[in-house]
């Protein structure tokens, strides 16, 4: 039941993903560039979801559960720090580059173009390589309190 | 400019905003029956690294129908949604590793901070998403009028 809810809500974000054109880097790239071949269609991609998700969880999030679930996961860091508007700061250049964000390659990858795979694989790079940095930096902090202490 | 190009793409207001919505629907129900947050990243990571995240079993399905995105798009509508890439092979892989080391230091991207995030009010989600958005554009900017041109 959670797997076949899953894969039917996943199917609906990867076919609004693929209508909306976000799977298309030169129409992601013309929305930024709007200095030049200005596309404003994302305008619409990122309206629609944010109302659509602004409405519905005004609704959802006024329930004590969810469905199929004992309780909301609901982040709770609530930190504005470095690590966040760093980290944010990268994407976006990534995104600039090369015109995918996670959340339109993914999808993309249904495709099957062999550019969206490659992207996807660098894509898990990073993040591997970002994680294996994070456990560096945690074992330093964690030796130096350990030394302080 | 050797590696550069850039295509013009179509105004496309109806089927961005068509898209957009199904993007929120998805994130709506996300919440309503398994009470998580729809982010790309979260989801890609989960996959990834399953000891640190034990449930990965919905988040398989759901990149599983992510996926299916474009092909049931393709029997729908008849067209499989288009992939342009303007960037050469080593900027596509160098876009996609600063994405992922990016979206692991600040923790979402465009679908978990930029929808999800914006539409629960989140103050953390909303500077992620200025700054990214901020930086996107720059990158985008400085590729196609400074070093492009």
């Amino acid at each position: 039941m959670r797997l076949l809810t899953s894969y039917l809500i996943g199917l609906v974000f990867g076919v609004g993903i693929s209508i909306s054109g976000m799977a298309n880097p030169a129409k992601v790239l013309n929305f930024f560039d709007v200095t030049g071949n200005w596309d404003p269609s994302l305008i619409f991609v990122m309206g629609g979801a944010v109302i659509i998700a602004f409405l519905g969880y005004r609704i959802v999030l006024r329930r004590t559960s969810p469905i199929i679930d004992a309780k909301f996961h609901l982040p709770d860091n609530l930190r504005i720090d470095a690590r966040l508007l760093a980290g944010s700061a990268v994407f976006g250049v990534g995104w600039g580059i090369a015109g995918f964000c996670p959340g339109a390659a993914l999808p993309a990858l249904g495709t099957g173009r062999i550019e969206v795979v490659a992207f996807v694989a660098a894509l898990i790079a990073g993040i591997f390589g970002a994680k294996g940095l994070m456990a560096l930096s945690g074992a330093r902090t964690a030796r130096v309190l350990r030394r302080e202490t | 400019m050797p590696e550069l190009t850039t295509i013009e793409t179509l105004f496309t207001p109806w089927q961005s905003l068509s898209g957009g919505i199904l993007i929120g629907l998805a994130s709506v129900l996300l919440m309503l029956t398994l009470g998580r947050i729809m982010g790309a990243t979260g989801v890609l990571a989960g996959v990834l690294t399953p000891s640190a995240h034990p449930d990965t079993g919905w988040r398989l399905a759901l990149l599983a129908g992510m996926i299916s995105g474009p092909l049931v798009t393709l029997a729908v509508t008849g067209q499989m949604p288009a992939v342009e890439v303007t960037v050469s092979m080593p900027m596509l892989l160098v876009g996609g590793v600063l994405v992922g080391i990016g979206v692991t230091y600040g923790s979402g991207c465009t679908s978990g901070h930029g929808v999800c995030g914006v539409a629960r009010l989140s103050r953390r989600s909303i500077a992620a998403t200025l700054t990214f958005m901020l930086t996107t554009g720059v990158t985008v900017y400085l590729i196609r009028h400074v070093l492009g041109a």
